[in-house]
């Protein structure tokens, strides 16, 4: 039965993967996605998950679990996040080649140094080249949602690729809201079987996984594994449609909040987007022609839908909770900016940088930045592209 | 064989040309050391046909009778592994055999 409870960030991922009940479950645990691993260990115990629940000794080891059991036939999950995330990054690599549909909810946590544990987004933008699937979350309830949501877009016959899913560490992971957990048995026919192509378990047929590929084949299995995610957006929209369908949600690439007659747009992912939503109500009471843009799927990229979005804007604002030291501009920027350049009529472009290892940012920072826009509409030049908000200068 | 074309492979790194590393000639990498058999000291324990990690000793009628060269990489496994106290085999060097073989 459908039901309204009130849970963090951790819990209803707990949930999802309560109702799921992935073959092999394999994580360890580190802060902010601790709670995720307890709560679903907690489950187990109980035994309301009947899949394998393997405690590895690193996150490494939890990977490479994950990727063992996935080559098998598995539905397979796994949690973490920061440094948990960086140390399995070869692994996140070998899952994506391979072309294993695991899942992993990611607490958004900033890498050190200098050591911190607070939310923001450089360890998964950090492995935005690894080949998986990227989807970030609002809240708690987008959280729950994209968690179900992923397992049907990795495991579609087209993709079979590996999927991320985002919840900023602390601000989504362990704040409590009021979330809708859908019926146990309406999400297990939403999610459906999975069907592996090829599962070592199939005994039947003789192949190997994974075997040494020289010169001579590697580039046609690097080439196929792109084709993977570049199938992905028509399932992403499917499923985001049929989700909503379903239990009345539906997601896309990413929301327009107020975009109709915005003049000036600023583009936030995750949780800082619904604090950037009260800053945009705030502004368009005072008249301003202000909308936000949030991104969900950032792998893959939705260049054209988001440029089609912009591309009447006089002025942007791209925030990065993330930076790329000596880059052009941090991730979502770049990405931005390159989606834009063949449009002849297009926005000034700014980029700033908020709320690494934790660092609130407030409705006050989005006027900061909507003041900001408005001069460069007006004016038609950017003074300065790159900037940080709420730094101290 | 013709190579395929990515479009034409399985998903997944999938190699599904069973026993395909036959053709894979791993003997060409070898250099410097080859294994040579001494049959008179062979106690047939097949510690070496174990050990070997490119199935490159020769068996026939159940018994050792020395080496497959094509695939034989030079590691020396064998002669360490032998357990003879007058090995059955010993590394010698590669021109050593190929002078030998002028000779005869």
């Amino acid at each position: 039965m459908k039901s309204t409870k009130i849970l963090n960030g951790n819990q209803t991922i707990g949930e999802a993967v309560r109702q799921i009940d992935p073959d092999v479950i394999a994580a360890y645990p580190i802060t902010p996605s601790t709670a995720i691993v307890e709560t679903i260990a907690s489950f187990c115990a109980d035994g309301l998950i009947t899949g394998e629940f393997v405690c590895p000794e690193s996150e490494h080891s939890a990977m490479s679990v994950c990727i063992g059991a996935a080559a098998a036939g598995g539905r397979v999950m796994t949690a973490t996040c920061s440094q948990g995330l960086a140390l399995m990054w070869e692994m996140l690599y070998i899952a994506a080649g391979l072309r294993l549909p695991i899942v992993a909810a990611i607490a958004n946590r900033a890498l050190s140094a200098p050591i911190n544990i607070h939310g923001d987004h450089s360890d998964t933008m950090g492995a935005r080249d690894s080949g998986w699937i990227q989807i970030y979350s609002e809240n708690c309830q987008e959280a729950y949602d994209n968690f179900i949501q992923a397992f049907r877009i990795g495991e579609h016959s087209d993709v079979l690729t590996p999927v991320f899913v985002g919840l900023d560490g602390f601000i989504i992971s362990h704040s409590s809201e009021a979330v809708q957990v859908e019926d146990d048995a309406a999400v297990k026919k939403f999610i459906g079987e999975f069907k592996p192509p090829y599962p070592l378990l199939d005994t039947s047929r003789k192949f190997s996984v994974g075997p040494i590929d020289f010169t001579d084949y590697y580039f046609e299995h690097k080439r196929s594994q792109i084709e993977g995610i570049e199938n992905s957006p028509r399932v992403i929209e499917e499923v985001g449609k049929e989700f909503g369908r379903t239990f009345g949600r539906t997601y896309g690439f990413f929301e327009e909040y107020r975009m109709d007659d915005a003049e000036i747009a600023i583009v936030v992912m995750s949780s800082a987007a619904g604090t950037g939503k009260d800053a945009v109500d705030e502004l368009r009471a005072e008249g301003k022609r202000i909308g936000l843009l949030k991104p969900r799927v950032f792998r893959p990229f939705p260049h054209v839908r988001i440029a089609e979005a912009l591309k009447k804007m006089k002025a942007v604002a791209v925030l990065d909770r993330s930076s790329s030291p000596g880059a052009f501009g941090a991730p979502l920027f770049t990405e931005i900016r390159s989606a834009l350049y063949d449009y002849e009529k297009r926005p000034k472009l700014v980029n700033y940088v908020y709320g690494l290892g934790g660092r609130d940012i407030k409705a006050e920072h989005f006027k900061e930045v909507a003041a900001k826009l408005e001069r460069i509409a007006d004016s038609g030049k950017v003074e300065e592209m790159l900037g940080y908000l709420n730094l101290r200068e | 064989m013709k190579k395929e074309t990515w479009k034409e492979l399985p998903i997944g790194t999938v190699n599904i040309h069973a026993g395909n590393s036959v053709s894979n000639h791993t003997g060409t990498w070898r250099s410097g050391r080859r294994p040579d058999f001494i049959e008179k000291n062979c106690i047939q324990c097949f510690f070496c046909w174990l050990y070997c990690p490119h199935f490159a000793i020769r068996v026939e009628g159940g018994k050792v009778t020395g080496f497959n060269y094509d695939y034989c990489t030079g590691c020396g496994l064998c002669a360490e592994e032998c357990p003879t106290k007058e090995k059955a085999i010993v590394m010698v060097k590669e021109e050593t055999k190929l002078a030998e073989g002028r000779k005869k």
